[in-house]
Formats: C-alpha cells, structure tokens, sequence
C-alpha cells in the first residue's frame, strides 16, 4: 500500500508558507476551478467583511484578467444605509458586474420582521429572494462566503455543497470531497454553493483585511451611534421597529460586529475604531460572532433548519 | 509545555499579531470507534486551549461558566455534533470542521464519524489530513473500526499517526493495560506496511473526559514521560515536502485579459518554480522557458507548492485547461492504463467495462475499471479475489482512460496521484483512487489524445466519410442526428468527438462551439480538408505521436 517517506527535516526550505498564505492560495484554487467547470456562477456579496474577503480574493485568483462572474447581492430592502452606499461606490470603482435582487413582492406586501416574524421575514426576504434571484438569471453556482467556524451546521458544510433542484440542501447526503479534487457535475436546474471561505476564522478575516488594506463598511468601526438602549442590546436608530420608551435613546460609542438587516441586528458598545483594536476587541471577547445576531436564537438548530430550506 | 497563555484584554496587539502571522497549520483528522470519545477528546482540546465561545458552552450547559470557578459538568461531544439527527441519535454522520490554535500553530481538525456507514466521510476529512488521531477505547483495545481508521490513514498516505488512548480513568491508569495496547498498535501498523515505510505512530495515555495529558500533564499517569496531546500537536514538523519534489502544475485556467498577457494559472501540486526554468507543458510535449511568476501582489522570483499562481511562457504554447506543466527535467508519468487503490463510496457497485468520468488534477476524462484484483479484509488484513466493489470496500483495481494521464504515484506525491471517480448518470462520487504504478507504458505512448468536439455534418454520406477516418485513428466518436442541447453537452463531457448529422437548429447548438464539415458535396477533398482544420485547432493532434516530439 502506498506510504509517504517521513520528511527529511535538512532538506526542508527555510521559507514556510504562513497560514494565511495556505488559506489564499486553496481559496484561489477554488475560485478558479468554479470558473471553469460551471457555465453560469455568480458570486453572493453581501456587503459584509467575508464578502469584502472574497472579493479579493477573486480579484487575485483571475489577475491580471477581471472577475470573470458577475455579484449578485440579496437586497432584503432593510440594509443599514451605509451598506448600500458601500456597495455602489466600490462596484463602481472596481468595474464590478453587480446585480441586485429584492424580494419586490413580499416588500410591496409590507414584509417585515416585526409584523411576520424573523423566521417568516428571512425565509421571504432572504431565503426565497435568494433562490429566485439565482433561478431568474440561470446561476449554476453560487460562491457564498460562510466559514466553518460559524455556528456548528456550517462546519459539517463541504466547500462544493449540492442543491437539489428546489435549492435545498441534504446535510446527511452529501458528496465525498477528497483532496482539491471536487465534482462539479450537476443535472439542469441543480446547483453547487461554493464555499472558498471553509477554512477561514473570524480572525484569519481580520488579519487578512488588516495585511491586505481590505476597505470594509464603516459600521465595523466604533463611533458615536443613536441606540436604543434596553437591557445588555443596543438596537441601532436607523430603520428600527422597536418603540423607544423615554430615555432609552442614547448616542454611544459603538459598532456592529456583523452586518445583517438594521431591524435585526443588534450593536455592542465598543471602543474599536481601528482594525487592530478590532482583533484586539476579539480575542478578549470570547463569543461568537452570531451571538449579536437575532436570528439564530429563534430555536435550537435555526441555522440547520434556514440551510436545508435553501439559505446560505 | 503547550504555549497556552490567557490573553489579557489590554495586551500588546502589535505583537500579537506579529505572532499570528508567523503561525504555520497543521490539519489533522480524528478517527475511532462510536463512544471511543473522539466528540469528547476534540470539545476538551477547544475548551482546555480556551478556544470555545461562552455562549456555545452556555448553549450546551444551560449556564455560564464563572471565570476560575472549576468546570461545569459540560458535555464536550454537544460542542462539536452539530446535525440535527446528530444530537438526536447522539451519534456522528458526517465530518466537522473545527478551528483552533496556540501561540505557535493553528490547527484545522476534521472530526469525522466511527460508523462503518460513514467510510466515506471518513475519507474526506482524512484526504486533506497532515495527522491523524486514532482513538482507542482502553478498555476495549483495537477494535475493527481503529484497524479500518489505521488503514485508511496509511492509505490515504497520512505521514503522522497519534494513537491516544482514552478514558485511562476507567482502567486505573493502569500500565499495563497501556502497553499491550501499544504493543498490539506496532504491530497492527508494520502489518499495514509491510514494505517497512510506516507513518510514525506516537501514543498517549488520556482521559478526554478529565482532561489527563490532553492539554496539561496528567498527575495520575506517572509511569508516561512523552508529550502531552497538544505539546505534541504543536510540535509535530508540518508536511513541507512538496516544495522539495520535482515541480507540476496543473493548469486550471488560462488567463488572457488581451492579447499582450496569457498567464496559465493554478495552484501548483508539487516543487517550486523559478523565473527562467525550462517547463515541459503536457501532452503536447512542447518546452519553454518561464518568463513571469504572475500574482497580484507583483511577480515572484520563484514559487513553491502549494501556491496559487500563473505563469507565462517565453514562446508561444498552446495549453489548456487540463493540461501539466512540469520542470522539463523530471517530467511526470504517463500512462492510460493504471493500477490504483480505491476506497468505493457509491450505494451502487463497481461494474467494470463501464464508463465512468475519472478527474485527475484538472482534467475528466472518460475511464473504465477493467478488472478488480483484491479486496481487502480489515479484519484479517487479507486480500480477497473478487470482481467488484461496493460501499466502503477498498481495493485495488486496474483503469484504463481514453487519453494519458501524466502522474506521479501517489506514494511520492498525493497532489499529482490522486484521482476521483465520477458516476455520469448520477453525478455521484463514486470513488476515490490513489495511483500505484502504471500498467504497460508502451501502449500508452501512442494513444493518440484529441479533445472533445462537436462536429456538424450536414449529409449522412459526409457523416459516415468522416466517422470512419476519425475510428480509423483509434479516436473516441460517436455519431447522433438527435437536436437535443443536453444530450450533446453529457456526450462532450464524456470527452468525445461528436458529429451531428442534418442541419443543426439554432437552439440545439446555442453557447456550443460548432465545428462544420464544408457542405459542397462537389468537394472531394472536403473530409480531408475538415480534419486538416481539426488540427489546426488542436482538437485532433499532430499527427507525430508525444514520444518523437520530445526526443
Ligand atoms: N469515563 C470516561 N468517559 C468518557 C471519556 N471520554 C468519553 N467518555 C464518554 O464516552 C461516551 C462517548 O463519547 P463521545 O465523545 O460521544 O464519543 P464518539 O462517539 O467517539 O464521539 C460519552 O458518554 C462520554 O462522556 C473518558 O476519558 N472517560
Ligand atoms: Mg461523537
């Protein structure tokens, strides 16, 4: 049977690649695979810092050519307004091919998180936008920027993960992945969601936007913001469903720590204005990032549950 | 000792991450029976390494842990077995990644099933794996799932095997139930490697439950002066060797935003690459000489495995997606007849004489197994004569391709000698193989390789003119007046020359390149003259075989 010899230690080159230098290049290999193997992908980019990731990412797998795929961002219409202004300036100054897709029907109906629901309110606006975004354009392959170290149904993803032809995912069916060597065939109307961001932690993000220059939205950083005030959350101002009782507006000296809908998405008080006091602020924290996200908390196994039914 | 400090909440970031950036990684895999401990070993490293979040402790225990206080009784399986059906059935399906690190490393852990079900989860968390943790049950000994995880790393060509051996608290920390069970390891290991090229096994004596020589020395164990899990973890030299092996790239990708630049892009499997190298670019056999190491932060002098880079040449090759790239010095085998270990994952069994996609590096092609030589038994490590495979049976099998493959075994390299096998009506993964030595050479040589193509042929008279002088060059060609776009996109994806006979409609053909034969029936040279185009094209090849043009 075929074994390796152990290394030979003295032969070893004295220049080790990094962590990070490993995470980019699988990364990249598998940007570049995606492009050539499917007709039609797109990537999802959600405005966030692994969006902001990937994006270079992608920038770097198909230099000095241009992304070969267009982006494709899930509009939920309750996206904090610096998110927005974010998205068109860079799409503008990078020449991206940005498409936007909003759930126009279930928006127009006054779909919103309070009145249906988070759960309801994700399922119309996230996960059903989603998939007939990638239904109207004919997507056969859909980069998303999750990372294993999510939450816990994440990190049994694999990095090519099969969608039937509703767009769900079997998490106790999926395909052996072995070595770099992925199956990316599929029938009309499947699809494949590609993952290049598997490996990476929260913090291998952050250190990668610091050593990169990687621009990400202004909410990440600390500064005076309108909160309103209840308990241990900060629930921004902005677009905000929540009734304020007296005094509990206040401007604090906070950030979000992932960027989902304003209505949903709690902040933290923070002093971290820069990336270093980010990672700094991180590793004190010692909890997890979705923590200050609502929606997980919904039920046990929530993520699970949106994923089968076809969310990222 | 482990480099585990607390990180105080002012400490100096600078340094810090000075320190993350100089962190290498070492991905390893947990493997052992159900109820071995593995979920356990794997929730105690995170937690005693302080890389678990207090909200997900607190998910699993219902309370907060207070800083200093002693542990709660938590259960560190629920940390890690995410499904659903998981924690129902309070058993593991399918790989979890885990993510943690020290001050020196960080650490990507595949924790993947026990269950002989699960073989083939097993195997993927096992295929990316630098190290592979085999748990034992010591009051159990080896059991049939820990032969089949030993196999299955050896095979899988894992350098760094660590046997622990768990829940010491339930025998006493007993020496003695210790070393028979290391012994009956040593020689487990030198049956799975008769050859004498066994990985290197190192055992240790834990509770995962209590935590003993997890991450701290355990007190109880004083007879055991080896490292700790972690220490050696931590350790452990990381597999670096493929910088050091003749170099291959296999071409994902050609880049060409104009017609000043065409870079050949992909990760590269094995060696390191120099501005300047002379490179033989496969299967045309053609040679250049590198003239940029292309990333997009600058070009480099010289790049090593496993880098994701792109190259271009001092002349002009033609090369495509598929093809290798190696130093022209050592240059890969080629062969179209294999022999190769398999690990079968498909409900479906093996037939052989069947068609199936074999993806090598970055090329799939069509493939048949023509004959299964063994099975091997796990229990009794015996091989057994039989004629086919089925789910989680590994084998050795004989494979034919329709086109070279150029590799290195997968003993030297697993990049480069590694394969998988895909069912083309379902798509499913059927299989994966790692190359052992290839099977008569010299048929090889002339193959002739042609790249799949879609061929319009107007008149049946043309169709089968030509059909007959494709067949007549042992080229794979297969005819059909069916108009149907999807029939035509599963048959080029099979690799073959496809001639479609009658006027091809618009629908039928849009988004497909179409190559037609010249309609003049007045024409006599108009076969001739379409595979003369086909050349050109570099869809048929030159009519000298690879082997002239190299010599
Ligand atoms: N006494 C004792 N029990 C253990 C130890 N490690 C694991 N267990 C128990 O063994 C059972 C199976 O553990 P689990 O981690 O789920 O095993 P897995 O199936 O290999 O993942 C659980 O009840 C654990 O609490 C140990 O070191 N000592
Ligand atoms: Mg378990």
């Amino acid at each position: 049977m075929p074994t390796l010899a152990p290394p030979d230690i003295a032969a070893l080159p004295a220049s080790r690649l990094s962590h990070l230098q490993l995470l980019e290049a699988e990364s990249i290999q598998i940007f570049r695979e995606v492009a050539s193997e499917f007709q039609k992908p797109v990537m999802l980019y959600s405005i966030g810092k692994d969006s902001s990731v990937m994006l270079r990412l992608a920038q770097k797998a198909f230099y000095p050519g241009p992304i070969p795929f267009p982006l494709l961002h899930v509009d939920t219409g309750y996206k904090f307004n610096e998110m927005i202004s974010f998205r068109d300036n860079l799409a503008k100054e990078l020449n991206l091919d940005l498409r936007v897709w909003r759930n126009e029907q279930a928006l127009a109906d006054g779909a919103n998180p309070v009145a249906l629901g988070t759960q309801r309110c994700c399922g119309l606006l996230k996960t059903t936008a989603l998939l007939d975004g990638l239904r109207n354009y004919g997507f056969d392959a859909a980069f998303g920027g999750a990372r294993r170290d999510e939450e816990k149904s994440r990190a049994k993803e694999r990095i090519f993960s099969f969608r039937d032809k509703a767009g769900q995912w079997d998490p106790k069916n999926q395909r052996p992945e072995l070595w770099n060597l992925y199956n990316a065939r599929i029938a009309p109307g499947e699809s494949i969601r590609v993952f290049p961001l598997s490996n990476w932690t929260e913090l291998d993000i952050w250190h990668y936007i610091l050593l990169e220059n990687i621009p990400i939205v202004p909410l990440y950083f600390a500064k005076e913001r309108e909160m309103i005030v209840r308990g241990d959350s900060l629930i921004p101002v902005e677009q905000s469903f929540v009734k304020s009782l007296p005094g509990e507006v206040q401007w604090i000296k906070s950030r979000l720590r992932s960027l989902g809908c304003s209505p949903c998405t709690g902040a933290i008080r923070s002093d971290a204005d820069t990336i270093p006091k980010i990672i700094a602020e991180l590793v004190s924290f010692r909890s997890s990032e979705r923590a200050n996200r609502v929606i997980d908390h919904d039920q046990d196994g929530s993520m699970e549950i949106k994923k089968r039914e076809g969310y990222f | 000792m482990p480099t585990l400090t607390p990180i105080e909440p002012d400490f100096a970031i600078e340094e810090f991450l000075h320190a993350e950036q100089q962190k290498d990684l070492l991905r390893f895999s947990t493997a052992g029976s159900v109820d071995d401990g593995k979920s356990t070993l794997i929730g105690r490293l995170l937690y005693d390494s302080r890389n678990v979040y207090e909200d997900q402790v607190r998910a699993v225990t219902g309370k907060t842990i207070a800083p200093g206080a002693k542990a709660p009784a938590i259960d560190f399986a629920q940390l890690t077995d995410g499904l659903r059906a998981e924690r129902e059935q309070g058993i593991t399906i399918d790989v979890a990644y885990r993510f943690f690190s020290t001050q020196r490393r960080k650490f990507i852990i595949a924790d993947t099933p026990g269950h002989e079900q699960y073989t083939r989860n097993m195997a993927t968390g096992a295929s990316t794996a630098d190290l592979a943790i085999i748990l034992i049950d010591a009051r159990k000994g080896i059991l049939t799932q820990s032969r089949r995880h030993s196999y299955i790393a050896s095979l899988l060509g894992i350098r760094h095997l660590v046997a622990a051996v768990n829940k010491m608290d339930l025998v006493d920390f007993s020496e003695d139930v210790y070393n028979t069970i290391v012994s009956d390891l040593h020689t487990l290991l030198g049956q799975l490697n008769p050859d004498g090229n066994a990985p290197s096994l190192v055992t240790i004596p834990v509770s995962a439950l209590d935590g003993d020589n997890v991450v701290e020395p355990s007190t109880r164990t004083p007879w055991y002066s080896g490292p700790t899990l972690l220490q050696h973890l931590e350790e452990v030299p990381v597999w670096t060797e493929e910088a050091t092996a003749p170099f291959r790239l296999p071409v994902q990708r050609v880049i060409r935003p104009d017609q000043h630049y065409r870079g050949f892009a992909g990760q590269i499997a094995a060696g390191t690459i120099h501005r300047g190298d002379t490179i033989v670019a496969l299967p045309s056999g053609r040679t250049s000489r590198v003239a940029s190491i292309t990333t997009f932060d600058g070009d480099l002098e010289k790049a090593s495995a496993p880098l994701s880079i792109a190259l271009t040449m001092e002349d002009e090759l033609d090369i495509s997606r598929g093809d290798v790239i190696s130093i022209a010095a050592h240059p890969p085998q080629h062969a179209t007849a294999l022999e190769a270990s398999v690990v079968w994952f498909d409900a479906t069994r093996l037939e052989t004489h069947r068609p199936y996609l074999l993806k090598h590096g970055t090329q799939t092609l069509p493939a048949r197994v023509t004959r299964v030589l063994h099975r091997t038994n796990i229990q009794t490590l015996t091989d057994e004569a039989v004629n086919s495979l089925g789910m989680n049976d590994i084998g050795v099998v004989e494979i034919e391709s329709t086109r070279s493959l150029f590799f290195d075994p997968y003993a030297e390299n697993r990049a480069s000698g590694s394969f998988i096998l895909i069912d083309p009506q379902t798509n499913a993964t059927a299989a994966a193989g790692m190359i052992r030595r290839s099977l008569g050479t010299a048929t090889a040589i002339h193959t002739p390789t042609h790249k799949a193509a879609l061929l319009s042929v107007h008149t049946p008279e043309q169709a089968t003119t030509l059909e007959a002088a494709l067949l007549a060059e042992n080229f794979a060609v297969v005819r059909t007046k069916l108009q149907s776009q999807p029939i035509l996109r599963s048959l080029l994806s099979l690799g073959l020359l496809v001639i479609l006979e009658g006027i091809p409609t618009e629908h039928t053909t849009v988004g497909l390149e179409l190559h037609t034969l010249e309609a003049d029936p007045q024409s006599p040279n108009a076969v001739a003259a379409f595979l003369n185009h086909l050349r050109a094209v570099h869809i048929l090849p030159a009519q000298k075989g690879i082997e002239e043009q190299q010599s």
